[in-house]
Order: structure tokens, then C-alpha cells, then sequence
């Protein structure tokens, strides 16, 4: 390849001049050929590597991409036959090939958005706890340790445990409060998730809260701020933008959770009457009858299911870009 | 040169992943895809490939492995579902699949080529629940269940249910019906009766392997159901018979259709399958005409082509095969009882040999 030096910097004809890499100037060191050389192999490998990153950056965008398309082609069996009625249709009926996904959206909206409620002030406590008050010692240690397993725990494991023993906690519960004492349904789900869910959150925040610049909070501490009100009004101000991160993953995680929802959410396709009624999700619909769907339209209605979750996903992932970014402009 | 390397290595992957969308996008694209793994099915004639049904995995895995001590034939079977199992014996990716439920119009009309049914073993599907303080047996008619499970019938002490129970007392809990969330050929079976003995049921429900329940919770598998009838006083769920053997759950007599109240067992399962079963086989023992037979009992089968010359597929491979299910319906049935299931009745056992025979390659008969 050619190359022309000119005032030590070195140009070649198939990288734009916008792109020119100045070599290094140690002319006492090292002969100018020798410095030719190496800075050749050097830029080759530049290239090679930076095209590396393009294409497997590029395959992430593809295979997204390949799903949708495999998506909508094989729903287009289903789409053809319900229409946009498939979207607020309140009946799921395989045997007459009625599908309606209204009663699973709203589960998985519903389980999705309670976990996240149940789960910001502990998400957030740990935060701050970690980022703020304890940031090194052996008891933060732990304790980061422990949440960040909660996460590595696989799901059905959550799904064992919520049926053994919070199922019969709540369904106590539920008959104290004069609900109908199921135990599965809902309510339980959102706990389930929640659990799930919290590492996410706080591990973010808590990186999040210790990048604050000691020197904002020195000098709010030298206002005489007490540590409240400097976690009010410095970290949490400072911090907004990615705490709002640490919660859109966190729903993200909770909207795809299948195995341990499918296993305390009581799956019936009836819509549910309140958050303790049992329900279903998307995503375990598509878990639990996927194996056994045993006619064309049927296995096209789920792959839809898996169309309509996919794109709630983006949307509400897009939202929430928004929101971060309508955030950080503050 | 290393970097080279890497670029190379990266441009497969990524030739890979986007060969790998491009079939999976074809969804027409069942024809290339039978088409190579044929091949390989008729690569090695020492291993059978089969997929379907969960519900006899257990007894079949017993088998196969028997078989492979005595003549060394190994069978690779993936309990994947009955649906899944009929599917990829219609991409002829195995070479039997493997069904709780005979093959409805939908189905038979996808197979490329006739396929026949062989009954292996039969199953039932028990009435499970769980009334504290109950002594005897709760005794259910085919009436009461489909009222029961269409909720129609919501407390335990129905006079309904208390007419079937004379003498027994009941106690007021509101009932929680537990079905399957999956899709199952137990719920199959389950709803097929249902739809037989009721016009109700048969009419706002309908049978296949899921359903849209008019009320109660769904579980996932038999685990899912058994936990939600041991935990909730005053449920009743439906479990295969096995399941609830080996779990000691409490399950009901169920009323035929001759009027006997039946306790399922091997005996009444075997017993059920005691009537006239058509040629092809394809015949459900729901609402049996057999006055001692389980009425919620079923077949499952394992299906293979009429045909066996497809693909690149041996005479000695087909023959391999058809000697090992023939083995099942015979000898293989000694590992029935053991593993709670029914063998099977002799004249099951006769339209299997029946059937058997009439399977050819290249047109000529494989077993004499």
C-alpha cells in the first residue's frame, strides 16, 4: 500500500484526509524506514480491527432485524386471519381458532409495572446505601455480593420457591383481606418479579451515586447540608438520568420473564378482575402451549404473541430513551 | 496474519447467523430442511430417531434401553410434545413420531405420504382433589365433572354431588378447579371425554390439547396441577394415573358409561381398551363401552410411514425399526405394569401386529 510522509505525518490514499494519524516523532530512536514499517503493520492492524468491530457491531443490528422479519412472516397466517382484532380480542381459544391477546397483555403489563413499583424503593435503597454511605468495607461487600446473586439465581428457582412458599403466604393473605384465597395469580407474580428485578436497578445506581464528584458534595457538605439533604439535592439530581436507566432494564427484565411467572401467575386466559385474580403473560402463553400448538393458525397466533411482546418491548424501551433523554437536558 | 485470521473467523460467523435467518424466514423452506437431515437419518442404521409424546417418555426410555441390551439398536427419542412430534415426522426429520391423540384432518392432510398408527401402552387421566376431613372416595358422574369444570357446580356440597355421594358429608368450601396451562395430551384426553359426555362442554369448550377453560387455574405439567390440588383445600384437578400413584394423591371413582363407578387402575385401563378397535387403529377410549374399563382412559401411539422408502433410507433401517415396535407391542409390554402403565389389551395388541404388516418398502411388505 502507499504511503507518503510529509512533516511526520503519515497519509495514505484510502484513508480520507480528515483521518490522518500522526506517527510518532522520535526520529533519534528509530531510522525512518524502520519506523515505515512498523507504522504499515501497525495501521493494518488498525484496519483490520476496526473493520472487525463494524461487521460484528452490524450482525447485532442484522439479527435483531432477522427476528422481526421472522416474526411477521411467520404470523402472517394469524394476522390475515384476526386482523387488528387480535389486539383487543378478549377470548383465547384454540379449539375455535379465536384469538384474542387483550387478557395477556394486560397481564404482563399489569405483573410488569406492579414488580417495578414494588421494587424502586428497594432498588433505590440499596443504591444509596452502597454507593453513599457504606462504598468499601466487608459489609458492602457482602451485600453488593448478594444482590448482584439475586440476578445469576436462575428463574425457575424463583418459580419453586414462590410456589412453595410465598403461594400459602399470600393466599393467607388474600384470605384475610376477604379476596378470593387463590394464592397464585398477579399479586404474586409482581412479587416474584420484583425480587428479580432489583439487582438491576442498584447495581447501576449505585455506580451511578459513586461518579458523583466528591467536590459537589464537599461543597454542599461545607454549606452545612446534612447527608439527607445532600442525597436529595446533589446525588439524586446528578444521578437521575441513570437511575431512570437502572429501571427500564429492570422492566425489560420483568416484561420477557417467563418460567417463574408461568409457574405462580394461575394462567388462565380469563381477563382479570383485580391484582390478586390469577392471570397470564405473553411470554409464559407462548412457554406453555408453543409444544403442543397443533394446527397452523395456532402456531401462527403465538408467533404473533411473540410479535406483539417484541414490539410492547421496543416501545416502552423507546419511551424510556426519551424520558432519559428529556432527563440529562435538564 | 493473526488479525486475518480473526477477520476470516468473523465473516463466518457471520456468514452462519445470516444463513441460519435466511432458513428461518423461509418458513416454506420444510423442504430443504427435511431433505439434508434425511440424509442423515439414513446415514447409520444402528440408530432410530423418534420424537412426540412426554406421557410415555418414561416407559419408553425403559424400552429402548432393554431393546439396546439385547440387539444393540439404539433409539434417540425426544419427549417433545405430541404436536412437536407430529410435526417432525411430517418434515421427516425422525423416523417415528410419537402421539397421544390419532392424527385429526388438519394433520393427516400436511403428511406428505399415508402414516399408521401403532397403540404402544394406555394411560388414564384421574380426578384428583383434595377435601379435608374425607374418608371414603368421592365418587363423580360424568354429569358433575363437566358441571364442575364448566363452574356451574361451585360448592362441595352441591346436591348434585351429594346425590352420587350418599352418606357422606361434605363440607361447604367453594371448589377450585386446576388444569393444565400447557398444552398436553392429558388435557386431550381429558377434554375429549368431557366433549363426549357432555353437549354443554362439547359445545362452549370443545376438546383438544389446550382449551380455553371457562374457570380455574392452570398449572404447568402434572407438578403444576398436583401443586395446586395439594395446597388448596377445596380443589379438584386432573393428573395422569401414574403421577398421582406415585405421589399418593387422593382420586376419584368415575362413573362409566355401563353406570359402574371405577377406581382407575392398570386393570380398568386395560380393561377400557376391551372393545372393538377400527383397522387403522385410531380409535379413543374416552366414555368406554366396556363395563369395567376407566372411561377417562387413552391410546398412545407411535406413528411411522405406510411407506418406508422416502428420503435415502435403507431396507434394513425401516426393517430395524419395525422389528423394534414390534418388539414393544409384544415382549416390551412386561415393562408396562412396573411404571403404571397399561399393557395393552390383546386385540390392541392384534390390529398393532395388523398394522405393522401392511407397512412396505418400496412396496414390498418389511415384516412377513
Amino acid at each position: 500500500m502507499e504511503s507518503l510522509v510529509k512533516n511526520d505525518l503519515i497519509t495514505r490514499p484510502d484513508i480520507s484526509s480528515g483521518r490522518v494519524i500522526k506517527s510518532v516523532n522520535t526520529p533519534d530512536t528509530l531510522s525512518t524506514t524502520k519506523r515505515l514499517k512498523r507504522s504499515h503493520r501497525h495501521i493494518r492492524a488498525e484496519n483490520v480491527f476496526r473493520r472487525i468491530l463494524i461487521i460484528v457491531g452490524w450482525a447485532t443490528v442484522v439479527l435483531v432485524a432477522g427476528i422481526m422479519v421472522t416474526l411477521i412472516f411467520q404470523s402472517t397466517l394469524s394476522i390475515k386471519a384476526s386482523g387488528f382484532g387480535y389486539l383487543w380480542g378478549k377470548t383465547w381459544d384454540p379449539v375455535r381458532d379465536i384469538f384474542g391477546v387483550y387478557p395477556f397483555l394486560l397481564g404482563t403489563l399489569l405483573t410488569s409495572f406492579l414488580a417495578l413499583l414494588i421494587s424502586i424503593p428497594f432498588s433505590f435503597a440499596v443504591a444509596i446505601f452502597l454507593g453513599e454511605y457504606y462504598p468499601t468495607g466487608w459489609v458492602s461487600n457482602l451485600l453488593k455480593n448478594t444482590v448482584e446473586l439475586i440476578a445469576a439465581v436462575p428463574s425457575v428457582i424463583y418459580g419453586f420457591w414462590g410456589l412453595a412458599v410465598l403461594v400459602p403466604i399470600v393466599r393467607s393473605f388474600e384470605s384475610k383481606i376477604g379476596v378470593e384465597p387463590v394464592g397464585l395469580g398477579i399479586f404474586t407474580s409482581s412479587l416474584i418479579l420484583a425480587i428479580m428485578i432489583v439487582p438491576y436497578a442498584a447495581s447501576l445506581g449505585r455506580s451511578m451515586i459513586q461518579m458523583v464528584p466528591s467536590t459537589l458534595k464537599e461543597a454542599a457538605y461545607s454549606l452545612g447540608a446534612t447527608r439527607w439533604e445532600v442525597i436529595r439535592s446533589v446525588v439524586l439530581p446528578y444521578t437521575k438520568s441513570g437511575m431512570f436507566a437502572g429501571i427500564m432494564l429492570s422492566l425489560g427484565r420483568a416484561l420477557g420473564e417467563t418460567m417463574a411467572v408461568t409457574m405462580v401467575i394461575g394462567n388462565t386466559s380469563l381477563i382479570p378482575k383485580n391484582i390478586f385474580a390469577p392471570g397470564n403473560t405473553m411470554a409464559s402463553v407462548i412457554a406453555n402451549e408453543f409444544t403442543e400448538a397443533d394446527h397452523p393458525v395456532y402456531l401462527s397466533a403465538l408467533i404473533e404473541l411473540g410479535l406483539v411482546l417484541f414490539v410492547v418491548t421496543v416501545l416502552i424501551n423507546m419511551v424510556g430513551k426519551r424520558l432519559i433523554k428529556g432527563f440529562s437536558k435538564e | 496474519m493473526k488479525a486475518l485470521k480473526s477477520l476470516a473467523l468473523a465473516g463466518l460467523a457471520i456468514a452462519i447467523t445470516g444463513g441460519m435467518m435466511l432458513t428461518s424466514c423461509g418458513g416454506g423452506g420444510t423442504a430443504s430442511k427435511s431433505d439434508s437431515t434425511a440424509n442423515k437419518a439414513g446415514g447409520e442404521d444402528n440408530t432410530i430417531l423418534g420424537a412426540g409424546a412426554t406421557f410415555p417418555n418414561p416407559l419408553y426410555s425403559k424400552m429402548f434401553s432393554e431393546y439396546n441390551k439385547t440387539t444393540g439398536l439404539k433409539v434417540n427419542y425426544q419427549s417433545i410434545g405430541s404436536g412437536g412430534g407430529i410435526q417432525q415426522l411430517t418434515s421427516k426429520t425422525v423416523d417415528f413420531g410419537a402421539s397421544d391423540a390419532p392424527l385429526n384432518g388438519k394433520q393427516d392432510s400436511a403428511l406428505s405420504a399415508p402414516a399408521v398408527h401403532i397403540p404402544i401402552t394406555a394411560g388414564a387421566v384421574v380426578i384428583s382433589y383434595n377435601i379435608p376431613d374425607l374418608k371414603d372416595t368421592l365418587k363423580l358422574t360424568p354429569d358433575v365433572l363437566a358441571k364442575i369444570f364448566l363452574g356451574e357446580i361451585k360448592k362441595w356440597n352441591d346436591p348434585k354431588i351429594a346425590a352420587v355421594n350418599k352418606g357422606v358429608k361434605l363440607p361447604s368450601t367453594d371448589i377450585l378447579v386446576a388444569h393444565r396451562s400447557d398444552g398436553s395430551g392429558t388435557s386431550n384426553i381429558f377434554t375429549t371425554y368431557l366433549s363426549k359426555v357432555s353437549k354443554d362442554w362439547e359445545t362452549k369448550v370443545g376438546k383438544g390439547s389446550s382449551v380455553n377453560w371457562p374457570v380455574g387455574l392452570g398449572g404447568k405439567g402434572n407438578e403444576g396441577v398436583a401443586g395446586s390440588v395439594k395446597q388448596t383445600p377445596g380443589a379438584i384437578g386432573y393428573v395422569e394415573l401414574a403421577y398421582a400413584i406415585q405421589n399418593n394423591m387422593a382420586f376419584a371413582k368415575m362413573q362409566n358409561k355401563a353406570g359402574n363407578f371405577i377406581t382407575p387402575s392398570i386393570a380398568s385401563i386395560t380393561a377400557a381398551a376391551n372393545i372393538t378397535i377400527p383397522a387403522d387403529a385410531k380409535v379413543s377410549l374416552t366414555n368406554t363401552e366396556a363395563a369395567d374399563g376407566y372411561p377417562i382412559s387413552g391410546l398412545t401411539w407411535i406413528l411411522v410411514y405406510k411407506e418406508q422408502k422416502y428420503g435415502d433410507r435403507s431396507a434394513g433401517r425401516a426393517a430395524n425399526m419395525l422389528k423394534m415396535i414390534q418388539w414393544m407391542i409384544h415382549d416390551g409390554q412386561q415393562y408396562c405394569a412396573p411404571l403404571n402403565y397399561a399393557p395393552l389389551s390383546a386385540n390392541a395388541v392384534a390390529i398393532g401386529d395388523a398394522q405393522l404388516k401392511t407397512i412396505t418398502y418400496d412396496g414390498k411388505p418389511v415384516l412377513q
